[in-house]
């Protein structure tokens, strides 16, 4: 034990090793959380982040090594003791309960923790609203949570945190669904914890946010720390070098041929409370960029363009012929794929085999008098798998059983096997890891090459600098500003054309 | 009450309420009478008690549909048992005998679901054909009219009791003081203790509660012996009501109970169900059953009735939230 007690930092991590069977998926790990000392995880899906957080919180046990709270070794570490310890986490879904009140959401891990039979209502509330005064933050106590806005689950999930005596708060990626001011609240609101003493262990790899409030970055690759310092001493190559261990290309993509025709044009396109004047041109074997915050109506465009939302103004024309707008039927058959943000719930049929998924867009070209020719259907669907290179054991098997960046590859790969003149892709690399994400970067580029047109819609902004040829920036609904390829913008540059 | 909140079922099942009453009187002036309302509290005395048990369940993101076959089991087997070992044993010592019946077939549910981690609707599909298959094989199947004694006593103990104008008589049982008590208890669980908030929690959502250290199969556990045990009581009441006590009874009504809950704005996805709504649902599922006939509408249509109540009654809050929810995005 440390001969100073009271300096000792929170948490301790030594020699952290949890293994699954033969892999490892953590390896030997170190990492100290000091009081007040806000630190960043960084790492691919896989590298161990999750399981780093497992065994903080006393889900997993570490196979070697110990963990230590306040310089004091925990052999048996169980949830209920890292909660006693002041280990909180903010999960990514939040972890709240819709049906409940704001209170009782704020109060409940406290009010259980105090061993109570009974509720005690006036004592949970005078609790929440303590807390929601000490992050200086007006919610209505009563209010169901489900009601509530994104930002405001998140307000409700920290303060719950802070009402149980939270000393380390780890949260999941708490900034991807939050948009621009809410994440400046946010980074404020970590900042007085800080002052209060409370520790932050800051899972992102969003650099901007991280150099804000954070002191330390660690890095996590394959279960094992590869990089850890100041957090000034990144940059963005560096975190992703570090992550990914190589260097991913972020070179422009090849130049586009300047007699390349006209593919996709549109002409004052506008919905009311969405977007407003939308016009633009893509080329054959064009790669346009669309950025813009959460709420800047790049999706509103998306599903507008793919006849998921009807526009109330204006025309889009594919070679010079008109595309139905408000049907995403007519659109597909005019040439249009569109690729949804959310590929889970919008994207794909889950339970289905991987085959079946990429074949359910083409039934009616392979049947013959409402009957199906299995035969072709399938070689068909074989051939884009390998030609996408899906790494899947098994055609038949369900899509779920797949990584983010094979299952990517099936929804890329059924719209390929329509033919398609012209794919929208919206936020083609969400959930997929820093690896796979390159290797789709590749796909998109091989496609456009092959005469594609694609238009990306991402709030990634080092993905569209590294793929697009143009890049639309969207603001408040309208386009501002175009940047054209090969310029020399950074992502920081970029990033503050969206947000002013 | 504030304001007419029109979004919530509890408010729009009320609404209908009083339409039928009022049509019901403009129909019939002697409708709005008190052996109408004795007869409207008689028979939602057991539909009642299985109801606040539904719902506690639905809350709790379950659904139970075997507890008419634990109370049919329950009420059969306390009135064999008494018959042929005590007959004379007072009605206290029955009931308590008939709950604690239902209690453990309850606790089976209760295993199934919490420590195998089996479906709801299909353990309870399952243990519904199971208890009376048992039920009928190996208690019996006649149905015995001569119920012992103490069943008689209960069933003679009237609350209210009146001569109408034309003679007949009127009576409310005390059997209506046992869902007094099952309400106000129920009540007092699910929003006064830790566990009944843990039950909203399970309800809201499963996966977090585990998180925040709740025993989502303890709670889970208790939750299907406690209404193995309201099933056992509703069913020993319902015999002694009825001065009957046949094995092929009950079975059947749980779609009707069901309807009732949610009728009463529960939803069947958990998480959310109030008392209030429960009653105001199995009123108005007993009055249609009752006196559809009075507003003049044949008892031929009784279930065409109820069948759109259920549409009407919870689908207009389901669509409204959607549009709500369509103008947001």
């Amino acid at each position: 034990m440390p001969p100073d007690a009271q300096n000792a930092p929170l948490v301790t991590l030594e020699a952290v090793t949890k293994r699954y069977g033969a892999i490892a998926a953590l390896d030997s790990v170190n990492l100290t959380i000091r009081a007040g000392e806000a630190v960043c995880l960084a790492g691919e899906n896989g590298s161990g982040k999750s399981t780093l957080i497992k065994v903080l919180v006393g889900v997993e046990q570490p196979s070697d090594g110990r963990v230590l709270f306040d310089g004091v070794p925990q052999p048996r570490l169980t949830p209920t003791a890292a909660t006693d310890a002041g280990v909180q986490v903010i999960f990514q879904d939040f972890s709240l309960f819709p049906n409940l009140s704001v209170a009782e959401n704020i109060a409940m891990t406290a009010e259980r923790a105090t061993g109570a039979v009974m509720v005690r209502n006036a004592r949970a509330r005078a609790r929440a609203a303590d807390v929601l005064a000490r992050v200086g933050v007006e919610l209505d106590l009563d209010a169901r949570v489900e009601r509530l806005p994104v930002a405001h689950k998140q307000l409700v999930a920290i303060c719950r945190a802070l009402a149980a005596d939270a000393r380390l708060i780890i949260m999941d990626e708490p900034t991807t669904a939050l948009t621009e001011r809410e994440v400046a609240r946010l980074l404020d609101l970590i900042r007085t914890l800080k002052a209060d003493g409370v520790a932050v262990l800051f899972v992102s790899h969003k650099l901007a946010e991280v150099l804000e409030v954070c002191e330390t970055v660690v890095v996590l690759r394959n279960g094992a720390k590869v990089a850890e310092g100041p957090a000034t001493e990144f940059d963005s190559a560096s975190l992703t070098r570090a992550m990914t261990g190589r260097d991913v290309a972020t070179a422009p993509p090849a130049p586009l041929d300047p007699a390349a025709p006209a593919l996709l044009k549109v002409e004052g396109l506008g919905r009311d409370g969405a977007f407003e004047d939308i016009s633009l041109t893509l080329h054959s074997g064009e790669i346009l960029g669309v950025a813009g915050l959460l709420g800047s109506g790049r999706t509103s465009l998306a599903k507008a363009l793919f006849g998921l939302a009807r526009p109330d103004r204006g025309r889009v024309t594919l070679d010079g012929s008109n595309v139905p707008l408000g049907d995403p039927i007519a659109a597909a058959a005019s040439g249009i794929g569109y690729v949804p943000e959310d590929r889970l719930t919008e994207g794909l049929f889950l339970e289905q085999s991987i085959a079946h998924n990429i074949a359910i867009g083409r039934f009616d070209s392979h049947s013959d008098k409402g009957v199906l020719n299995l035969g072709n259907l399938w070689s068909e669907a074989a051939d884009w798998l390998k030609r996408l290179s899906v790494k899947a054991p098994d055609p038949t098997a369900p899509v779920r059983s797949l990584s983010g960046g094979n299952q990517q590859r099936v929804v890329l790969a059924r719209w390929m096997a329509r033919q398609p003149r012209v794919l929208i892709l919206n936020g083609p690399s969400v959930g997929v890891d820093v690896g796979s994400k390159a290797e789709i970067h590749g796909i998109m580029a091989d496609l456009a090459a092959g005469g594609l047109g694609i238009i990306v819609i991402s709030d990634d902004l080092p993905e569209l600098l590294s793929t697009c040829h143009r890049i639309l920036v969207m603001k408040a609904g309208r386009i501002t500003e175009e940047i054209t390829g090969g310029a020399k913008v950074s992502e920081a540059d970029l990033s503050h054309r969206l947000a002013s | 009450m504030k304001s007419f909140d029109w979004k919530r079922n509890e408010v729009l099942v009320f609404a209908v309420i009083v339409a039928f009453c009022v049509l019901a009187t403009l129909r019939d002036p002697n409708f709005l009478s008190i052996p109408t309302l004795t007869d409207l509290m008689r028979n939602s005395i057991v539909l009642g008690i299985f109801a606040v048990g539904a719902m506690v369940v639905l809350v709790s993101g379950g659904i139970d549909v075997s507890f008419t076959a634990v109370a049919a089991f329950a009420m059969y087997a306390t009135t064999v048992i008494l018959r042929d070992l005590a007959p004379d044993m007072p009605w206290p010592l029955a009931f308590a005998i008939a709950t604690l019946i239902g209690a453990v077939l309850g606790a089976i549910n209760g295993v199934l679901i919490a420590f195998f981690g089996l479906p709801t609707l299909i353990v309870t599909l399952g243990t519904l054909s199971v208890f009376r298959g048992f039920l009928l094989t190996f208690v019996g199947t006649l149905q015995i009219s001569n119920l012992p004694s103490g069943m008689r006593d209960f069933s003679r103990w009237m609350m209210v009791r009146g001569t109408n104008s034309d003679g007949s008589f009127y009576s409310l049982p005390w059997a209506f003081a046992a869902l007094v008590i099952i309400v106000v208890a129920t009540w007092f669980i699910l929003n006064r203790t830790m566990l009944g908030r843990a039950i909203y929690a399970i309800g809201g959502a499963p996966e977090s509660a585990r998180r925040i250290g709740i025993d989502v199969r303890r709670t889970q556990f208790f939750i299907y012996v406690f209404v193995g045990a309201l099933a056992g009581l509703a069913g020993i009441i319902h015999a002694s009501m009825a001065r009957i006590s046949n094995p092929f009874d009950l079975v059947g009504l749980e779609l009707s109970v069901i309807a009732a809950v949610v009728l009463g704005g529960a939803r069947l996805t958990g998480g959310v169900g109030t008392l209030t709504g429960t009653l105001l649902g199995v009123a108005l599922i007993v009055l249609v059953r009752n006196s559809l006939i009075v507003i003049g509408i044949p008892s031929t249509w009784q279930s065409v009735a109820i069948g759109v109540l259920i549409l009407v009654g919870t689908g207009l809050p389901a669509w409204q939230a959607k549009r709500a929810e369509a103008r947001e995005t």
